[in-house]
């Protein structure tokens, strides 16, 4: 199926410039890997039919996340020691430490293959309308409604925060 | 190996590459993109545990995530600012002082 052979791609340049981001030495380089991660992620999103987080992932991360951290990176002189010396002294631990959780989660990966069920896709339970506005809607005005309230309440908090520490630093 | 085991897969290995990259590099602003790559892998994860079971669940715990990155993302840029301005350098190295 094409939606297949598209995730394999995306996929694939997902993990391309998320290693990008790490690997390069300027960090607007690093930010500019990072959107295009992000993406490929939205990418992947849409060819699993869940439209909706496939155009969050697009306004929200790429949108304004992403901006913010552009303008900071633009905001700051970033021509220090950490241009020189990229990669910290404990590069090799972190590097297997990091290994660890891939090796432990891919053994568990080739254990769940044979012995997992059949998967429900979205196409068995309702398409694509499963995952579209209205449902969304839907469930966050009935199910979801307290939640998407506290949420507001953790949004205050964080510009409550952010100008706390700009206040601090005055 | 079906598509869902891996992007399972690929969420894992996003997510140990955002936790090498936040432990071995030393610029501070590359540190906060290795954290978003890590987060973007647990929405990964959660998006693909959505679509194959078929609920809206995991696809509105993603919503949620986002949230969540908006407000770190926020808190994380004025205490950068902040350090960088104090330090006069994105050095990690250069905030010896930091217990812990």
């Amino acid at each position: 199926m094409i939606s297949d052979v598209l995730i394999a791609v995306f996929g694939a340049m997902a993990i391309v410039f998320a290693l990008l981001v790490v690997v390069l030495r300027q960090p607007m380089r690093a930010a500019l890997a990072l959107i295009a991660h992000m993406a490929s992620l939205a990418a992947i999103f849409a060819c699993l039919d869940v439209h909706v987080v496939a155009l969050f992932q697009i306004l929200i991360y790429v949108g304004a996340v992403m901006v913010f951290m552009v303008y900071a990176i633009m905001l700051l002189d970033d021509r220090d020691a950490s241009l020189a010396h990229m990669f910290s002294r404990w590069s090799v631990p972190a590097v297997i430490v990091a290994a660890v959780p891939v090796v432990a989660l891919g053994a568990m990966l080739v254990q769940w293959a044979p012995s997992v069920a059949p998967a429900a896709p979205a196409a068995a339970a309702g398409g694509p309308a499963l995952f579209s506005f209205s449902a969304f809607s839907v469930a966050f005005m009935t199910q979801y409604w307290f939640h998407f309230e506290v949420a507001s309440i953790l949004l205050v908090i964080g510009i409550v925060a952010a100008w706390a520490v700009i206040a601090e630093r005055r | 190996m079906d598509k869902y085991q891996y992007l399972i897969a690929l969420a894992v290995l996003m997510f140990a590459i955002g936790l090498a990259g936040v432990v071995i590099r030393r610029n501070l602003m590359v540190v906060v993109m290795c954290l978003e790559l890590m987060l973007n892998s647990v929405v990964l994860a959660f998006v693909v545990f959505a679509a194959r079971s078929g609920t809206l669940a995991g696809a509105a715990m993603a919503f949620f995530l986002y949230i969540a990155a908006a407000c770190e993302i926020a808190v994380a840029m004025a205490i950068v600012v902040m350090l960088v301005e104090r330090r006069g350098s994105l050095d990690l190295a250069a905030d010896y002082e930091l217990k812990g």
